[in-house]
């Protein structure tokens, strides 16, 4: 069976525009649309999650001095915050938003392959969304069982929400999934099948290798989700006792049999390791082609780069017990687990020299995408290394479950992921929006993100070391806590407002820019990839104008020696580059 | 958990094989007039045809991921076997009558025309059987419960009510698809598009049956 490829078939096609108000911006079809509703949506949910965080440090900083804030609400909040940071935020912002802004456009296509099923996808997550946030508002609230939601304490009694809250908290992660995996069908297909011509699988820009890769990790992984809420469900609403055990729980014995919560552990992490790459690895390569573009210079070890990805996607599937390891696993088994844990830390080792690497020597305009792709290098060196520490069963020991956890998990996959998307998003912008943004704005956007998020997280590690449990309401008064401990969670607190205030910057800056911003030029940044290359900026219904482009290069010919231009666009041939080229072997100019 | 390594490991060695050897030894700094004419497919496949096999993909990774979970539940003490009922044996035998049914109009849309009426019957028969299969679940629903085993009687019955249910709505997704092929004949549509959806749904029925004689077999062995 041979088909016909999309190239030779363009020009069958009728593009017909999308006239009304409606199939424009709602029920739209069109990805780039798709893509704003999916990041809008998420950074709207991103938001809550933040002002819960913002509570959270109320409490722990100045215990007891807000009423709004009990026991009860903590746990809630705790909860909601790190769930709707790590799917609903990062992992929709990453494939649902930028994948679906940058695939079509970096693979010079006019759309997704599936349009309609890109549209339900969205939508999808949003119905996903809606009952999460509807739980709040149930009997009992919102579950309060910590964003890994271990039974048995997330059903039986004395944890918050075990009426409705968890119910509609695993309802809504399996419509999530479904939403996800609808998505990510199209994003697997349109990479594979609707490149345009000349766009070989290495010709394509880190981003799509990264969000590519992610997308396979999150098609494999999130069954393992589904299936722990599905199990889960059963045990809380029929009477199933798969994960539940025989237990008595406020004087009461519960009917439940011998379940096994770590057979539900074992789903989770099945999923949740491969879910941190699923994070990291769509901001990879985003922040390669950031780097690459604003230091003027190909990236270094393109193809080394892409193996890691490779790497790690395969690997990050055996990693998942290190989450286990103080759940009295069997040594031989927890050392298995540490072994393949520092062997990712390799190929992620290998990226980090190489965006160093590519740093060095080169051009650097410091701009504000540049900063915050700078700012990711150092939070993801330091969230790595500690990484290394917890990947080894007798350190991790004593710190899991301490402060020290909680500052390597939000080192790398809050802090440093979240600094991707400020850069993407300041990068992208002139091209979604067609205006500038503020230069010096999103400046001191940068510094007291940057700084604050030092001022957050540094003093954890100190925490943890002195055995500050996390999840914990209130510390009380204990003797292993020097009283500098409760003057440090003071200053993480004050340093967490002065953090989140700063990020009404962020969208302060975009509504003005979006408003009065000075007009874009097309290719603002001098940048080589496709998606600058539209005959529109912003880019129109179908991309490409008339007709599709065609690739003669690979993505990062950056300051090639002997050429005019310090840049030369994807779409240029080889007979039409200035001067004759060689390669582009570096020589040291 | 094994169960599942297993699978995902082949899928995952599948996967990065293939995209290793598209990336091995390729320079893409240089020029390379050869790239420059490549269609920007990476696979001689329709998108409709990616798109099922990474969906099978999907279902494959959940499908193992609860096997595993079975073999991890089954070591607890309260584990009793289940003597699953007979009538399992009738319908695993529907399921391949209805593949069979498939196969057969999978020949046939290849080589006739879209007006054929052994096209229409051998999808009648397919979707006939496929919906007795399902009854026939139904059925072995109800003589458990009439046996007083329900789904919280016991972990092994629990399974057999879950598995079944997943294989089933899955079957039932098949079922949309096989119901819009019939109507996309009626409606006299272009044969190209029947085609690809006749054959998509041969292999998609091919590999729900080969899913639940797994399951099933898993479900007997133990
Ligand atoms: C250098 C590579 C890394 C190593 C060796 C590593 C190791 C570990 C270990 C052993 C734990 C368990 C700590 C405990 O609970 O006691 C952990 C927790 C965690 N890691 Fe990493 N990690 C690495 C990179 C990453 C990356 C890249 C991300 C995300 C992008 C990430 C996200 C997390 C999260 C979210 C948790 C906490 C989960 C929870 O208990 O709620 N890690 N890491
Ligand atoms: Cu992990």
């Amino acid at each position: 069976m041979s088909y016909v490829a999309l190239v030779d078939r363009d020009h069958e096609q009728d593009h017909h525009d999308p006239d009304t108000f409606l199939t424009k911006y709602v029920w739209s079809q069109d990805h780039k649309v798709i893509a704003i509703q999916y990041g809008g949506l998420a950074i709207l949910v991103g938001v809550v999650a933040l002002v819960l965080s913002v509570l959270m440090r109320l409490q722990l900083g100045f215990p007891n001095e807000f009423a709004l804030i009990n026991p009860e609400s903590y746990y809630q909040f705790v909860t909601m915050h790190g769930m709707i940071m790590v799917v609903y935020l990062l992992t929709a912002l990453f494939l649902g938003g930028f994948g679906n802004y940058l695939i079509p456009l970096m693979c010079g296509s006019r759309d997704m392959v599936f349009p309609f099923l890109n549209m339900l996808s969205v939508w999808v997550y949003f119905l996903s969304v809606i009952i999460l946030i509807a739980s709040f508002f149930v009997p009992g609230g919102a579950t309060g069982a910590g964003w890994t939601l271990y039974p048995p304490q997330s059903l039986s009694g004395g944890t918050p929400g075990t009426d409705m809250g968890i119910i509609l908290m695993l309802v809504s992660l399996g419509v999530f999934i479904v939403a996800a995996t609808m998505g990510g069908l199209n994003y697997v297909t349109t990479v594979l099948q609707y490149r345009c011509k000349g766009m070989t699988l290495m010709r394509l820009p880190l981003s799509v290798w990264g969000i590519f890769t992610a997308t396979i990790l999150a098609l494999l992984a999130f069954p393992a989700l589904l299936v722990s809420a599905i199990m889960m469900i059963l045990d809380h609403s029929v009477g199933t006792s798969f994960f539940m055990p025989a237990m008595i729980s406020e004087g009461q014995q519960l009917s439940y049999n011998d379940g096994s919560p770590i057979l539900f552990q074992h789903l989770f992490w099945f999923f949740g390791h491969p879910e941190v790459y699923i994070v990291a690895l769509p901001a990879f390569g985003l922040v390669s082609d950031v780097l690459a573009t604003h230091a003027r210079k190909n990236i270094f070890g393109y193809r080394m780069m892409v193996w890691a990805i490779l790497a790690i996607g395969g690997l990050s599937f055996i990693v998942w017990a290190h989450h286990m390891y103080v759940s009295g696993m069997n040594p031989y088994f927890g050392f298995f687990f540490a072994t393949t844990t520092l062997i990712i830390a390799v190929p992620t080792a290998l990226k980090v020299y190489n965006w160093v690497l590519t740093l060095w020597q080169g051009n650097i305009h410091l701009r504000v995408p540049m900063l915050f792709a700078i700012g990711f290098i150092f939070t993801f060196i330091h969230g790595g290394l500690t990484g290394l520490f917890l990947g080894n069963v007798t350190i991790d020991l004593p710190l899991s479950d301490t402060y020290f956890v909680v500052a390597h998990f939000h080192m790398v996959m809050g802090v440093s992921p979240v600094l991707v998307v400020f850069a993407s998003i300041y990068h992208w912008f002139p091209l979604m929006s067609g205006k500038m943004f503020n230069e010096t704005l999103g400046k001191w956007h940068f510094w007291l993100t940057f700084l604050g998020a030092y001022a957050v997280y540094l003093p954890m590690h100190y925490l943890g070391f002195q055995g500050v449990p996390r999840r914990y309401f209130s510390l009380g008064t204990t003797d292993f806590l020097p009283e500098s401990a409760h003057t440090l969670n003071a200053s993480i607190t004050i340093s967490a407002i002065i953090l989140a205030l700063a990020q009404l910057l962020f969208f302060i800056n975009i509504f003005i820019s979006l408003r009065n911003g000075k007009k874009a030029k097309p290719n603002c940044w001098g940048a080589t990839s496709l998606e600058w290359l539209t005959p529109d900026t912003p880019p129109k219904h179908g991309n490409w104008g008339h007709d599709l482009p065609e690739v003669h290069r690979w993505a990062y010919d950056y300051s090639v020696p002997g050429q005019s231009q310090d840049f030369t666009p994807q779409t240029v041939p080889a007979s039409e580059v200035p001067v004759g080229r060689d390669h582009g072997v570096d020589h040291d100019t | 958990m094994t169960i599942t390594l297993i699978f995902l490991a082949c899928i995952m060695a599948t996967v990065i094989f293939w995209l290793l050897r598209q990336t091995f030894n390729i320079q893409p700094w240089v020029s390379d007039e050869v790239a420059d004419e490549v269609t920007g497919m990476s696979l001689d496949l329709k998108p409709q045809a990616i798109a099922l096999t990474t969906f099978m993909a999907v279902a494959t990774s959940l499908f193992a991921l609860f096997a595993s979970a079975y073999s991890l539940r089954m070591e607890m003490p309260d584990w009793r076997p289940l003597n699953e009922p007979m009538i399992l044996w009738i319908n695993s035998f529907f399921l391949v009558l209805a593949s069979i049914a498939y196969q057969w109009s999978r020949a046939k849309v290849a080589s006739t025309d879209i007006g054929s009426k052994k096209l229409v019957i051998g999808l009648g028969i397919a979707g006939v059987f496929s919906i007795l299969f399902i009854f026939g679940q139904l059925s072995a629903w109800q003589e458990l419960n009439s046996k007083g085993l329900y789904v919280s009687s016991n972990p092994a019955v629990a399974f057999f009510y879950v598995f079944t249910a997943m294989h089933g709505i899955h079957l039932l997704g098949g079922l949309y698809v096989w119901a819009r092929s019939l109507a996309k004949i009626y409606q006299n549509q272009d044969l190209r598009i029947v085609r690809t959806s006749v054959e998509l749904c041969t292999i998609y029925w091919h590999f729900m049956l080969l899913v639940w004689l797994l399951l099933f077999g898993l479900m007997i062995a133990t």
